[in-house]
């Protein structure tokens, strides 16, 4: 496939300088600057309205710039449509297909729309068929798909073509749950066995911080932050190095825990959170510059003999970075407004 | 950028493909069945009681005059029915609108599009195959509908076409190519315009209606003006007359199909509509009845053919710019 053609230092499969789209008065996307490369799974995070499938558009040459540039596999997609439409697999938002035809002739008509002989046609189109788990529906025509089937079809459209890169826009629309743990393990693999370059947009937190190895966090049309989700909570200002302390003790001795872990060297605040049944959990703050390793054993001390459930580093969480990111940007609509 | 240079060659002729596509699409869809009944229906059924007027007029006429050409030709005694050549013109408009009103909306609408348009083919072959498709189904039943006219002729009425006539039903043949294409381009113009299929197919029908009442208008205000041709007071004013109605029905397309394909069809009609000088009225009303030779013929209606094929390239230009300027949101 294209693993081979990676080269040691991969170049970017996709990169937009200044990318900017206006509909009339309303900026879509503004000013944006990405990149995505080989072997690299980027999601693409927003509100609806942001400007994310804006940004598809133009990536695939299926809306105009008005003003920016855009490489796809090297190529200006309005200037050489043709040489990124057959590297680029694209699947659309409300994808569809002809539904007098079946799954199969589907695919068979996008394979040859890309050029593929018969005999290399026919296996490729099962194996994807077998990929998104529609071997045994392959033959039924498409309108008598479900929507999570559509879907799954329309991942496996995208792939007939044995493409270098894939642009998925939400892709995870309305398949079932474990359809999507398949889903999303079957990009994984594309991307870091075969070293496809994989851009999706998604409004889906939990999935995009298990998928994605870097993030774009999108807002009115402008890349708020990128990178991964430890990079992007440092970027907002969320700190990496929180506690998290859970013991097991009836409410009322839940303040001589909190005092106890308060009066531990270095720790800043103890939050209380909600803990399960008869669980007490607390968010412990500490000094930057302290190891977390070290804090976490004199915290262990502190608890002493009552039942400690869980104690470790708190996992930084998509939502309160996206809470952060949006929270400030419609902070600053207000100050424009006001302005 | 140079290490990502595309693959090497054998990309699919993008424009064969998706016409392939349609084209299986049309022969199996309901529209193409309609299109056989009305189409064969419609032409047969009159010829057949046509076949005895051809038979008494056959033995009227001399051999030179084209007598098979009479099958397409001859309007049937007492019936209110057209010519075959006027059915067609009167119903491939609505054929040519139906096979392309709904190519670009429909899948736009069903979220097909998006994915057309993102593989390797430009996007005026979506528009080329699609024409191209409905063209082929469409013109497909016509010419399969001539043949079983002609075999009607040979076998039954014992008419033998001339080679002279032959010709003459492949150039009219050619014509109702232009004719049908017209129609073809404007409605892929409408499907690529109006987002909505029902709106476009009803835009076409409406203009085709408009059209078609507008005809008959013209057609009845042509005769009234014709009679007092020749009472006018000066020719002059009859001429201009004339010059102004004929004007006003050049803006017809029909018109500009039905003159064509009549004098095409027969060698015996030596001018396209009313004469439009004073030259041509008296020349016209000197005139000994003359044959044409296929050549004249054409020569005759050569503006008309061009009108019509110029007509069909704006429509299919149209649609070109629409699209290629069009964002593909699914
Ligand atoms: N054809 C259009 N004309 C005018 N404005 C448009 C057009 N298409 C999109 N927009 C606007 O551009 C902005 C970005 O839209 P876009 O579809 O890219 O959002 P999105 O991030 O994909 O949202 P969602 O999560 O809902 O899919 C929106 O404000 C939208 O209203
Ligand atoms: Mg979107």
């Amino acid at each position: 496939m294209s693993a081979d053609g990676v080269s040691v230092v991969p170049e970017p499969a996709i990169r937009t300088r200044g990318l900017t789209k206006r509909y009339g008065g309303l900026v879509a996307v503004d000013h944006l600057d990405l990149e995505v490369r080989p072997g690299e799974i980027f999601g693409l995070l927003g509100q609806n309205g942001a400007g994310k499938t804006t940004t598809i558009l133009m990536l695939l040459g299926l809306t105009e710039p008005t003003a920016g540039e855009v490489r796809v596999v090297g190529l200006d997609p309005a200037r050489r449509p043709l040489d990124v439409k057959r590297r680029v697999g694209f699947l659309p938002d409300s994808v569809g297909f002809y539904g007098t035809l079946s799954g199969r002739q589907n695919l068979r008509y996008t394979a040859r729309l890309n050029g593929l002989r018969r005999d290399e046609a026919e296996p490729r189109i099962d194996e994807v068929l077998a990929l998104v788990g529609l071997t045994d529906r392959a033959d039924d025509r498409a309108e008598t798909y479900s929507r999570g089937m559509v879907q799954r079809l329309g991942i496996a459209d995208a792939l007939v073509k044995r493409p270098d890169v894939l642009i998925l826009d939400e892709p995870t629309t309305a398949i079932d749950p474990l359809g999507v743990v398949e889903v999303l393990d079957l990009l994984r693999a594309l991307a870091h066995e075969h070293g496809l370059a994989i851009l999706l947009s998604s409004h889906l937190l939990n999935q995009v911080q298990s998928t994605c190895d870097r993030i774009g966090v999108f807002a009115a049309g402008r890349l708020v932050g990128s990178g991964t989700v430890e990079e992007l909570a440092a970027s907002f200002g969320l700190p990496l190095d929180d506690i998290e302390v859970v013991v097991g003790v009836p409410a009322a001795e839940a303040p001589a825990v909190e005092v106890a872990i308060r009066t531990v060297p270095g720790v800043t605040d103890v939050v209380a959170e909600h803990g399960a049944r008869d669980d007490r959990a607390w968010i412990v703050r500490v000094e930057a510059g302290r190891d977390v390793g070290t804090m976490i054993r004199a915290i262990v001390q502190a608890v002493g003999e009552r039942p400690l459930i869980r104690v470790g580093r708190r996992r930084v969480e998509l939502d309160a970075i996206y809470r952060q990111a949006f929270a400030r940007t419609d902070a600053g609509r207000r100050e424009e407004v006001a302005a | 950028m140079s290490a990502t240079t595309a693959p090497a060659g054998r990309l699919p002729v993008g424009w064969a493909v998706i016409a392939g596509k349609e084209f299986a699409d049309h022969l199996r869809s309901l529209r193409f069945l309609i299109l056989v009944v009305v189409l064969g229906a419609a032409a047969i059924v009159p010829l057949y009681f046509a076949a005895d007027a051809i038979r008494a007029s056959a033995s009227q006429v001399s051999g030179a005059k084209a007598i098979f050409l009479a099958l397409l030709d001859l309007p049937p005694r007492g019936l209110s029915v057209p010519p075959v050549y006027g059915f067609v013109g009167i119903v491939a408009p609505l054929l040519g609108v139906a096979f392309s009103f709904d190519a670009v909306n429909a899948e736009r609408a069903d979220g097909t599009l998006a994915r057309l348009v993102a593989q390797p083919v430009h996007r005026d072959d979506v528009i080329t195959g699609k024409f191209l498709a409905g063209l082929a189904a469409i013109m497909l039943v016509l010419v399969s509908v001539v043949l079983v006219i002609a075999g009607f002729g040979i076998a039954r009425l014992g008419i033998v076409p001339a080679q002279g006539e032959i010709e003459r039903l492949v150039a009219w043949l050619a014509l109702t190519f232009v004719w049908v294409s017209l129609w073809l381009a404007f409605g892929l113009l409408l499907s690529v315009v109006l987002r909505r299929a029902a709106t476009a197919g009803l835009a076409g029908f409406g203009v085709w209606l408009l059209l078609q009442i507008f005809g008959q208008l013209l057609v009845g205000l042509v005769t009234q003006v014709v009679a007092p041709v020749a009472t006018a007071a000066t020719e002059q004013q009859a001429v201009a007359l004339q010059n102004l109605s004929d004007m006003i029905t050049r803006a017809v397309p029909l018109t500009l199909y039905q003159e064509a394909a009549r004098v095409i069809l027969d060698p015996g009609q030596t001018a396209v509509s009313t004469p439009a000088t004073v030259g041509q009225l008296q020349q016209y009303q000197q005139q000994i009845p003359t044959l044409l030779s296929l050549q004249q013929s054409l020569l005759l209606v050569w503006p008309q053919v061009v009108i019509l094929v110029a007509m069909t390239a704006v429509c299919f230009a149209l649609a070109y710019v629409a699209f290629m300027r069009q964002e593909i949101r699914a």
